[in-house]
């Protein structure tokens, strides 16, 4: 069981008071009415289906219940970071350098 | 003493004697012993028979690994486990053992015609024989394979054992309490770590306990592991014994299963059998040792043929030798110590047989100096012997030709063909492995935990070298503790270092098609099964796998693996590690369910949450059901009605005067703030910026795809106060979705949301004389039509209670639903009862409940529909605002396939003989077409309880809305039914009855 760090509690919680939410950075469209039928699709169906690092929702469901986004790679489970709904999505290759360190 | 015991060996207590029984006959073993020691000690070599041939089978080996003897144990009433590892299983007095997979006898078998049918049973032989004739499946085929299918039978009593779960957190764990696992223990001990010790045998030690002639550091091995355990225990290491690491999670979370009670002749009080503790270590120091590795020729699973390390087991662990006469055969050093071990305890052996051309002078020296014949380049082609080998077909190699064969008497053949590193743990850590082509196996490489791999896991070979391999590799896990490590220099003499080669099958001079040489002894795959099955164009292991079912069965190919791969590699002309080895997963050894179920059994499987008023409902003979993780009154029967009679007595009598339902269940929502009303105008489809404070109103929740996720009643308490209430079953799903568009895509709205289901009680009061019950008990409002109208709300008192009392209805009679602090349900609902008397009060359920809102036509989320439904389709476009500029499920509602023609819409089902529908059942248009038909939807609801005076159901159906009055037809076994389509509203269309 993997161990998530919830960016509003500071704390590093097991697995099971988290819940998965789909991919991240996913903005729901202002005005959907102007929404071609592609485009809403676009927004309702794809997904990246990542193999490796992919940015993520999650829920601390059985905590504090808010909503806040991840990397995580898809093959290995690991956490690279996890940071607040909201925040704009952080570099890659910087993230995957500190990682290695 | 028995037999086959000799005296002063082993590290069972001689003097007291255990008698336990295996298949009814009776033996005595003594204190330490296994079922199999013990059996061996009286010759018995024949344990079980063969889950596909039937073949007589022995014990092979000495630990968990063990395939081939697996025995039912038993301890009274409701504790017979099946598949127990004779090996394993120690013996207390009284324990009840029985043989498996032989029918009428273990000696005789009827199954074992299967083994006379060898050539028939080859690999993917059901992938080919049960292909056809189609018929032949449900008849013929199926029933075979179930009946032969299996190992042991099924317990089929409930358990009354108790199985316990723990967390503990640790600095290092180390798994396997051999040399290196000791020596990693003794360098952390002490320094202000904490530390466990793991151990799945029930004495540490490891290799130590079945090599008692080395000496470490002066001492006898013996001795000298006594004092190390000791020192460990008084520095604070925590050992566990009979304690099994099943699984290597993510983040060094590992799976412990510790066996408290079957090793022990009476049940102490109030102790779990079994007891599955989650380590989270930030540590951990793998050595699992090493396993023998079988060779592969015709007959190696006769009884009497086991590993040569484990006939040393038995004999330095157990005090017994295998064999009076045995013969060794083997492609490594190791296995002439064994027979060292056993000619210098009486055992007279016959030959030592070795592939190899070129054998250690040492080793050679000392056979001859023992006077037991030496054949090099030799090799086995045949044993012989009905349920136990009693001789050996030996023939000479002279490079890749087999010499005339020559038999050999013999009362036991023990073998080795090498060792493989124990990967399994590490392998679960998804660590890559590389393969050693000097040692022809794979080693550990790279691993993602906090972890090291030590000793004959990383293929070590002698306890000095595992010693020291172990006190160096712990110190990179010191080292990220933060503890400075000096490892220990160990020095050992009389150690046993050795090599081999690899073998795949054994040379022979006979035809190989025929040879029963077995590679997977527990799933009976032979070498000639993984040859065929390359032949048959398998190219990877995982195909080759499948399709033998080479390591597939309960030890998960702790012996078969490299030997089935070694083989699958040279048919397919590659190098192993092209081929690749499959994947070891958790668990490590079978495990009970019981271990993994822990305390979740019975009532503490799931929840059962339970509303204030259960416990009335519970005292007037309500039959429940569960809903979600609730548990509902579903109706309430009077003595002798079945639930029929009760639910169209309830129905009647709620339309005819006044009934009672706990509403409690549903789901409530707080929505709170200044945002409040522009939130739930946003979620539902319903225009709520204009309802009124003290109004409420029907919602209905989309998904952004626009079919139908929830409904409820919304009632605006003040200008920023919404009771939102959910289906029962949604309302956790509910909040979620609330709480990702308010927190996610809309948090500039000032609002917040909370759950409030539990502090609620709802009573709900529905029926012409509802007004008359509630009016007496309620202050603060009257209740009339003017001034009370039907969807209003108000914050009142009722019976005393502050509330919020609401002018609802899910029956289409006058309603009422009272919302009281939780604890004050059932005093409001008491009082409610007594008072409702002079109107012959009726107490209803949900079937009721059901039957009622059926009759008007009001849709059940999850039910009438199911997740591909729109507004439209379910006919209630009059809940969707049309002048909104957005809510969730808008623009969905306007995708193509949404607004097509022709998709499945909710009617209305009257069948044209009055008689009751199946919900579920499918529709179709045409009854005469040929099958497969075309279904053009299925009934929803069906109810024949109420009060219509027939009949009546609900249905999806393609084009529905604009099929009113046609008739449809409903296929069912015996015959076809008639229905004609109307619209859904069966019960007071003009909605006269609403009103006060």
């Amino acid at each position: 069981m993997i161990q998530i760090h919830c960016p509003y509690c500071g704390e590093t919680l097991p697995e099971l008071e988290f819940a998965y939410a789909g991919e991240a950075h996913i903005d729901r469209p202002v005005s959907p009415t102007e929404q071609t039928d592609e485009e809403w699709a676009e927004f309702l169906f794809m997904r990246q289906n990542v193999k490796g690092p992919h940015f993520e929702r999650w829920r601390h469901v059985h905590g504090c219940g808010r909503f806040f986004n991840a990397v995580r790679n898809t093959i290995t489970d690991r956490f690279y970071t996890t940071y607040k709904a909201g925040e704009p999505r952080p570099d890659l290759a910087t993230l995957l350098e500190e990682d290695n360190k | 003493m028995s037999t086959y015991r000799v005296r002063g060996k082993g590290r069972v207590d001689a003097s007291k004697p255990i008698v336990f029984t295996f298949d009814g006959k009776p033996y005595t073993g003594v204190k330490g012993d296994t079922v199999a020691s013990a059996l061996l000690s009286h010759g018995v070599h024949l344990m079980g028979r063969s889950f596909k041939y039937h073949r007589p089978r022995g014990a092979i080996a000495a630990g968990s690994e063990e395939p081939n003897a697996l025995i039912g144990t038993r301890r009274g009433a409701g504790r017979f486990e099946p598949n127990t590892r004779a090996t394993v299983q120690e013996i207390w007095e009284g324990l009840e053992t029985t043989s498996q997979n032989k029918f009428p006898s273990l000696k005789f078998d009827v199954g074992a015609v299967n083994d006379a049918a060898y050539m028939m049973f080859s690999a993917g032989f059901y992938y080919k024989t049960f292909m056809w004739p189609r018929s032949f499946w449900d008849k013929v085929y199926e029933p075979f394979i179930r009946a032969a299918a299996g190992l042991g039978v099924s317990p089929t009593e409930h358990d009354p054992d108790t199985y316990a779960s723990r967390n503990l957190y640790c600095d290092l764990l180390i798994v396997g309490a051999g040399p290196a696992g000791i020596a990693a223990a003794r360098e952390a001990s002490g320094k202000g770590l904490s530390v466990v010790l793991v151990d799945e045998n029930a004495e540490m030690g490891g290799s130590i306990l079945s090599e008692p002639q080395a000496k470490i550091e002066g001492k006898t091995s013996w001795d000298w592991l006594s004092d190390e355990l000791a020192d460990l225990k008084a520095a604070g290491v925590k050992l566990m014994t009979r304690t099994t690491a099943i699984a290597y999670y993510h983040e060094n979370l590992i799976g412990l299963v510790e066996k408290l009670t079957d090793h022990l002749p009476t049940l102490p009080a109030d102790t779990p059998r079994e007891r599955m503790w989650r380590v989270r270590a930030k540590q951990v120091v793998l050595a699992q040792g090493a396993l023998e590795k079988p060779l592969v020729f015709h007959g190696n699973d006769r009884p009497g043929v086991m590993l040569a390390g484990s006939a040393q087991t038995y004999l330095n662990r157990y005090g017994v030798k295998v064999g009076n006469s045995p013969v060794v055969v083997t492609s490594h050093d190791s296995a002439w110590y064994a027979a060292f071990d056993l000619q210098d305890a009486g055992a007279y052996v016959q030959a030592i047989v070795d592939t190899r051309a070129q054998v250690r002078q040492d080793l050679q020296a000392e056979a001859r100096a023992r006077g037991i014949p030496v054949k090099l380049s030799h090799t086995v082609t045949a044993t012989g012997g009905r349920l136990r080998v009693n001789n050996v077909r030996v023939n000479p190699l002279s490079g890749t030709n087999v010499g005339a064969g020559q038999w050999i008497k013999c009362d036991a053949l023990l073998m080795s063909g090498g060792w493989t590193p124990s990967l399994h743990l590490f392998s679960h850590t998804k660590g890559s492995l590389t393969w050693d082509d000097d040692l022809t196996t794979f080693l550990p490489k790279d691993t993602p935990e906090d972890c090291v791999i030590t000793g004959a896991s990383r293929g070590l070979w002698g306890t000095e070298a595992a010693l020291r391999d172990g006190a160096t590799r712990v110190g990179e896990a010191l080292a990220k503790l933060g503890v400075e490590a000096t490892a220990t220099e160990y020095t050992v003499a009389d150690d046993r270092t050795g090599s081999g080669v690899m073998m795949r099958e054994l040379p022979t001079d006979r035809s190989p098609g025929k040879a029963k040489a077995f590679v997977d002894f527990q799933n009976d795959v032979t070498a000639k099964d993984l040859r065929l099955a390359v032949r048959e164009g398998m190219r990877s292991i995982e195909h080759v796998k499948r399709y033998t079912t080479n390591g597939m069965a309960t030890d998960q190919g702790k012996m078969s693996n490299i030997n089935g791969l070694n083989i699958a590699a040279d048919a397919l002309g590659k190098k192993q590690p092209q081929v690749g080895l499959t994947t070891f997963r958790p668990p490590y050894t079978p495990t009970t369910f019981g271990a993994f179920a822990g305390y979740h059994r019975g009532e503490h499987f799931e929840v059962v949450r339970k509303t204030q008023i259960d416990g009335w409902a519970e005292e007037n003979g309500a039959v429940f059901e569960p809903v979600g993780q609730w548990r509902r009154a579903r109706y309430f029967p009077k003595a002798g009605e079945t639930m029929d009679q009760a639910v169209t007595r309830e129905c009647a009598a709620t339309r005819a005067s006044v009934g009672i339902f706990d509403a409690s269940t549903l789901g409530k929502i707080e929505v709170v703030g200044p945002d409040a009303a522009e939130f739930v105008n946003r979620m539902y489809t319903n225009p709520f910026l204009k309802l009124a404070p003290g109004k409420c109103r029907y919602g209905l929740l989309l998904g952004d795809d626009g079919y139908i996720r929830d409904d409820g009643v919304i009632a605006r308490v003040e200008e920023d106060r919404f009771h939102v209430t959910t289906t029962t079953g949604g309302a956790a799903r509910v909040l979620n979705m609330m709480e990702d568009y308010l927190q996610t895509e809309w948090p500039d709205l000032n609002v917040w949301l909370t759950s409030t289901t539990e502090q609620w009680s709802t009573v709900a009061l529905n029926g012409p004389n509802a007004a008359k019950l509630l009016a007496p008990f309620v202050e603060g409002i009257e209740l009339t039509e003017e001034a009370f109208p039907h969807m209003s709300c108000v914050n009142c008192t009722v019976a005393g209670y502050p509330a919020r009392l609401w002018r609802v209805s899910f029956t289409g009679e006058i309603g009422f639903e009272i919302n009281v602090a939780a604890p004050y349900g059932r005093d409001l609902w008491e009082k409610l009862w007594e008072a409702g008397q002079k109107y012959d009060i009726t107490a209803y359920g949900t079937e009721t409940m059901h039957v009622l809102r059926a009759e008007k036509g009001y849709i059940i989320v999850g039910q009438d529909t199911d997740g591909t439904v729109t507004p439209q389709d379910a006919g209630m476009d009059w809940a969707v605002g049309k002048k909104k500029a957005d809510f969730v499920g808008m623009r969905g509602l306007k995708r193509p396939d949404l607004v097509a023609e022709n998709r499945k819409q909710l009617v209305g089902l009257l069948t044209e003989d009055n008689s009751w529908l199946e919900e579920g059942a499918q529709i179709v248009f045409d009854p005469k077409q040929p099958i497969p038909m075309t279904m053009r939807g299925h009934v929803t609801s069906s109810y024949n309880q109420g009060t219509t005076g027939r009949p009546i159901a609900l249905a999806v159906i393609e084009g529905g809305h604009s099929k009113m009055g046609e008739t449809v037809y409903i296929p069912m076994p015996d015959r076809t039914i008639a229905a004609k389509i109307t619209g859904t509203v069966f019960y007071d269309p003009e909605n006269s009855r609403l009103k006060i």
